[in-house]
């Protein structure tokens, strides 16, 4: 009888409270969306694990102790993660149609306008500098650099600002596509644009050496990002360390991948996720990206004021940094005006330089915050 | 006679003519794969397949000739 006594308070039971279980159930759909609605299953899978994880009784996040916190620790609150990711991006990424066309990377700073008029938005709802800065990145659509920016200003909201990124990350094909054509005419959305030019193997690899001195000078906060992304660029392009790119844009993502997914997933506690605060962050995360958008649309037209080539204005919206599900939306929505309009290649110019907005967005709030 | 360009470079995905097809204008020829999209190429005039310059799986890039009609 005793014994049967003592297991069950070795069992755990006590220590759940209701909250537990409704982290449960939002762990358990998340997997349902992985699974059976492909939501960036990458992501929300380990994401979903880790929330399950920390809301059974364990010692798994305890500081200093539990695996999770260690994984959480080193990763994300020593900020070495996001910018691994980076690297993998860099090494993804075919700048070519930037460089083609650098106009594109005034349309992939001007979708960053979304981050600041969410960051005066979040400063109105209440947040303290330091969460309005890491919400307002979220409408860049980055999930590594939002998760960057919250390890360094304001860790008890990266878990949620990082799922908020990431699912409007997935949600890039349904939120986008009414605001682009509020804001263009049928008219405008035909625009087809003149080919791309060929880029050089030899331009292809001062982009990112250019690139990164010019960024890190004026924004060296920017640097770890910005560091591995160039780097990971021109070990792409470079053409002579191929295993080395193939390993960061592969095995090397997707080690780092579950470290990060199922530790950003354990920093969603119940006592931490179930606040009303976490509604704001969703509905401003809304907001910064249906801002971000408009922006990027908004500075193209104002472009076309002055172009003797129209570019078309969709391909604005594809300034934010959601590689490439912008750009292929901006493709959609402009090959329903125009099925013989294809304004991918186009597109992918703002989109990737979206990625560099981002960054560049979140070290500025690095240096006027930190 | 008019040859139908590629508009964009990525991965020949599917081809959806012969040699000796003949087509009307918006009729899909060629559907290409590029970001995982699939996306069609229409033929751009009524006309019939004389040659077809590509197989599936091929790599092409923006204003290579995919198809040449007459």
């Amino acid at each position: 009888m005793e014994l049967l006594q003592g297991m069950w308070t070795s069992m755990a039971f006590d220590n759940l409270y209701w909250g537990n279980l409704v982290m449960w159930a939002i762990a358990l759909t998340f997997v349902y969306l992985a699974i059976k609605k492909g939501f960036e299953p990458l992501l929300l899978l380990p994401i979903a694990f880790g929330i399950l994880l920390v809301n059974l009784p364990s010692e798994i996040m305890t500081p200093g102790e539990g695996l999770l916190w260690r994984f959480y620790h080193y990763g994300e609150e020593w900020a070495i993660i996001p910018p691994l990711i980076f690297l993998g991006i860099g090494a993804m990424t075919d700048f070519g149609p930037v460089i083609a066309n650098p106009k594109t990377l005034l349309l992939g700073a001007g979708a960053q306008g979304g981050v600041y008029v969410t960051f005066f938005g979040a400063l109105a709802l209440g947040f303290n500098i330091d969460q309005a800065a890491v919400i307002g990145i979220i409408g860049g659509a980055d999930g590594p650099t939002t998760i960057f920016l919250a390890s360094k200003l304001a860790p008890e909201m990266m878990g949620i600002c990082a799922v908020a990124a990431y699912s409007y990350m997935a949600l890039v094909p349904v939120i986008q596509p009414p605001v682009m054509k509020l804001l263009t005419t049928e008219a405008q959305r035909k625009i087809r644009m003149k080919s791309l030019r060929k880029v050089s193997k030899l331009e292809k690899i001062f982009f990112p050496i250019i690139t990164v001195i010019v960024i890190t000078l004026v924004v060296p906060d920017a640097a770890a990002l910005m560091g591995m992304f160039c780097f990971g660029n021109l070990m792409r392009e470079s053409g002579v360390v191929d295993r080395l790119s193939l390993t960061a844009q592969n095995e090397l993502m997707n080690i780092v991948t579950i470290f990060l997914g199922i530790s950003v997933g354990a920093t969603m506690p119940a006592e931490v996720f179930l606040t009303t605060k976490v509604i704001g962050v969703f509905i401003l995360g809304s907001v910064a990206f249906c801002c971000a958008t408009a922006c990027g649309i908004g500075l193209a037209h104002l472009m076309n004021l002055f172009l003797k080539e129209k570019i078309n204005p969709l391909i604005g919206a594809a300034g934010v940094s959601a590689v490439p599900m912008a750009a292929r939306v901006a493709h959609k929505v402009g090959s329903e005006a125009d099925k013989k309009n294809y304004l991918l290649m186009h597109a992918m110019g703002p989109n990737v330089a979206g990625v560099i907005g981002t960054a560049v967005a979140a070290g500025m709030f690095l240096s006027v915050l930190k | 006679m008019a040859n139908i360009e590629s508009p964009m470079s990525g991965k020949v995905w599917k081809i959806l003519v012969k040699v000796g097809d003949a087509i009307v204008e918006d009729d899909e020829v060629i559907i290409l794969e590029a970001l995982k999209m699939e996306n069609p190429i229409f033929a751009p005039e009524d006309g019939v397949i004389k040659e077809i310059n590509v197989k599936e799986g091929q790599q092409v890039t923006e204003g290579d000739v995919l198809v040449v009609l007459e």
